[in-house]
């Protein structure tokens, strides 16, 4: 269809790049995930006061921009002497940064389920544990799962900040081969295309589960 | 035996129970009858331990329901409660709505507890929907299904919470009949009701809650036909 100095090579060099978008945001999303489900349960077992400053943490990690945190979280490390590789610096950060987001996500979805059907629960002789794992879970996550498909397709593409530190992920490698064989349109498009096909999965996924559970109710 | 003795509850500076003093024997068919917001819910919520209470105490077989070293959970399970809202659990089906307690407060097998599901849910006339969701049910069956479930734990005694209320006029019927049907076998129970016929033709006594006290109690003839109480008259003239 038409010309382009895009070599097989820096295809390759652009699905590097995509693997490293992936790691970091699998990194981000599961432990921001499960950080996010223990203190979303937390908050809402405990009283609004007792989680204050828990909450007020949290709301810093999802008020400072995220390069910030980013770039802040990089300089202490470095100041610190800890020796924190870019790449584990990002994950830790961007974990916390979607823990934050997980933890409302959570927490809104224990709280949508109805306080009589939990009654019911704990009046058949079920346990506070029991309530929990056999009727709060499954009903928050369907409440949930919407919030979260698209908390971890936003992380996937907030990753990208990660080039700030000097990492090469999947838009910082097309950047340089922008700057380099000057196609931007082409190498944009193939970019955005990768981004989409890793994306596509996700969200799939997530929108079978939700058709599955419709189905019942 | 259930064993209410002088039980004060109150929810901030509102005290919606008073001084309640009730004992309902094995077998025994106690409906209550009252107002809105006369304490009859919450009466319930406490005899089960749901609600602790400020004063007084509440025996049920020997044990102390708001003592500090009480089971709650063991004694729950001779307990059966059925809410006035609908509250069967939307993500499992019928079947698995009457066996989750069974199997895991009871420790019963599948087997086991599936075969004691089908039973109870026969005995409600919900035997062709075990394998539905509770989305698919009417307001009665899904009622009727939170009466089996209840059951499924073979409880000693099973609270009623004005579980027609919810439902539209042409469903209560068939709520109230598996009530009777129960009332026949010879279930101790406790019935918040404002079916006043239900109270008059199931009960052995009739209680009549006013602002937080039992203003009255006596056999359904007496309490329909003779009440005693000036506020009892007036409430019996008001839902007739
Ligand atoms: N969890 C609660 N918190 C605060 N107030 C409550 C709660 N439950 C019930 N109440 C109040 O207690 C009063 C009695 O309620 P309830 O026992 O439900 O009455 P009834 O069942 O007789 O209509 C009402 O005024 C109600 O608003
Ligand atoms: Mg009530």
């Amino acid at each position: 269809m038409f010309d382009t100095a895009l070599t097989f090579n820096d295809l390759l060099f652009m699905l590097k790049g995509a693997g490293v978008t992936l790691s970091v945001t699998a990194f981000a999303v599961v432990g921001g995930t499960l950080l996010g489900v223990f203190f979303g349960v937390l908050r809402s077992q405990i009283s609004p006061w007792a989680a204050l400053p828990l909450t007020f943490v949290l709301d810093i990690f999802r008020s400072v921009p995220l390069l910030i945190q980013l770039i802040l979280a990089n300089a202490f490390q470095a100041i610190a002497g800890w020796g924190i590789s870019p790449f584990v610096t990002s994950c830790i950060v961007l974990a916390l940064y979607t823990s934050a987001y997980c933890t409302e996500i959570v927490r809104g979805a224990i709280e949508a389920v109805p306080s009589v059907t939990r009654r019911a629960a704990r009046s058949l002789g079920m346990t506070w544990g029991q309530d929990l794992t056999q009727i709060v879970f499954p009903m928050a996550l369907r409440v949930g799962l919407p919030s979260w498909i698209g908390l971890t397709l936003g992380v996937m593409k907030d990753s990208a900040l990660v080039m700030w530190l000097g990492i090469i992920e999947l838009l910082r490698a097309s950047q340089i081969l922008v700057t380099r064989l000057q196609e931007p349109m082409f190498i944009l498009l193939v970019t955005g295309a990768i981004y989409f096909a890793l994306s596509f999965p996700i969200a799939r996924l997530g929108s079978r589960l939700e058709k599955r559970w419709q189905e019942n109710d | 035996m259930i064993e209410i003795e002088n039980v004060h509850k109150s929810f901030g500076a509102l005290q919606v129970l008073k001084g309640i003093d009730l004992t309902v024997q094995r077998g025994e068919v106690v409906s209550v009858i009252g107002g809105s917001g006369s304490g009859k819910s919450t009466l319930l919520t406490c005899i089960n331990g749901l609600e602790p209470i400020d004063k007084g105490r509440i025996v049920v077989d020997g044990t102390e329901v708001h003592a500090r070293d009480t089971d709650l959970n063991k004694l729950r399970r001779k307990i059966g409660i059925v809410f006035q809202q609908f509250n069967a659990f939307p993500h499992l089906t019928v079947l698995e709505n009457v066996t989750l307690a069974p199997r895991k407060v009871k420790g019963m097998g599948r087997k086991d507890a599936e075969e004691i599901a089908v039973q109870q849910l026969s005995h409600v006339g919900l035997a062709d929907k075990l394998n539905v969701y509770p989305s698919r049910l009417s307001g009665g069956q899904q009622q009727r299904m939170a009466i089996a479930r209840a059951l499924a734990m073979s409880p000693d005694y099973i609270l009623f919470d004005e579980v027609t209320s919810a439902l539209d006029p042409q469903l209560v019927g068939e709520v109230l009949d598996t009530l009777k049907l129960l009332a026949d076998e010879g279930m101790t129970m406790i019935c918040v009701t404002h079916e006043m016929s239900f109270a008059r033709d199931v009960s052995d006594r009739v209680a009549f809650f006013h602002k937080g006290v039992m203003a009255e109690i006596g056999a359904p003839d007496q309490i329909f036909g003779d009440p005693q109480q000036e506020e009892t008259r007036q409430f019996l003239s008001s839902v007739r």
